[in-house]
């Protein structure tokens, strides 16, 4: 079995199902959050930083984070994987790739950075 | 027109990807899945700015929706939101795919086309709560 070594769990078994748990997290909380917008007529700050004071909404804002980098890592490497071929990109295909998979990967550890600073540094 | 005339396979160029392949619906709502899923990894950014912002301060909250009230960032919020909505109806049909459900020819195009009417609809619905 050939490992990839910049697939998320470095397992294609594993991408697969945190692919699919990941995408009901983010699912729930979109709707949880739209839900929210929604039906409160005219938010204010002091109603919007209480909702994000609390422990619950805190928690299910760093683990919806959590899971939206793990699913994008995945979905861009998928993406990445696919088109980011020799006979797609080249013969620099490989290290075209390989600093495509790195960009994303940075990309989101700066989200998941910027978030936790977001929710616990204001 | 492309002769098969041994067995390797054959590398169609890109060209004729976009303009002598006819692409099946199914086709099209993936790679549509697929880019909505890459507009809303560049999108978090604008996200996590609001977020930022919105949580900053009483002042910083009300600057951000002075921003988000110019019809320049309510295109982009529409944009994301709609990006999210095909992202989440379009996983929906691959989370029941996964299940086994629609894994014929003819249930993968009406499962496309159900997912072309349901974005559609909060697609249209997402306009109307922007503006």
């Amino acid at each position: 079995m050939v490992t990839q070594v910049t697939g998320f769990s470095r397992n294609g078994v594993s991408d697969w199902l945190v692919q699919r748990i990941t995408a009901v997290v983010v699912a729930i909380y979109s709707v949880v959050l739209v839900g929210y917008l929604l039906f409160q007529a005219e938010v204010t700050y002091q109603e919007w930083s209480a909702l994000f004071s609390q422990t619950w909404m805190q928690v299910f804002t760093l683990i919806t984070l959590l899971a939206t980098c793990a699913h994008a890592w995945i979905g861009m490497w998928t993406a990445g994987t696919d088109y980011l071929q020799v006979h797609t990109a080249g013969k620099s295909a490989d290290t075209l790739r390989f600093i495509y998979q790195v960009v994303c990967i940075l990309v989101l550890v700066v989200y998941l950075i910027w978030g936790v600073k977001i929710l616990w540094g204001n | 027109m492309i002769v098969k005339n041994d067995a390797r396979p054959i590398n169609v160029g890109f060209s004729d990807l976009l303009f002598v392949f006819k692409w099946p619906l199914p086709a099209l709502t993936s790679i549509a899945h697929r880019i909505s899923g890459v507009v809303l990894f560049v999108g978090i950014a604008f996200v996590l700015y609001a977020f930022d912002v919105s949580l900053s301060s009483d002042a910083g909250f009300n600057e951000l929706k002075e921003m988000m009230a110019s019809p320049f960032a309510k295109f982009v919020i529409w944009g994301l939101l709609s990006a999210l909505a095909y992202h989440f109806v379009a996983g929906i049909k691959h989370l029941l795919l996964d299940m086994g459900v629609g894994e014929t020819l003819e249930g993968a195009v009406f499962a496309s086309k159900v997912v072309i009417l349901f974005s559609a609809i909060l697609i249209f619905l997402a306009a109307a709560w922007v503006i």
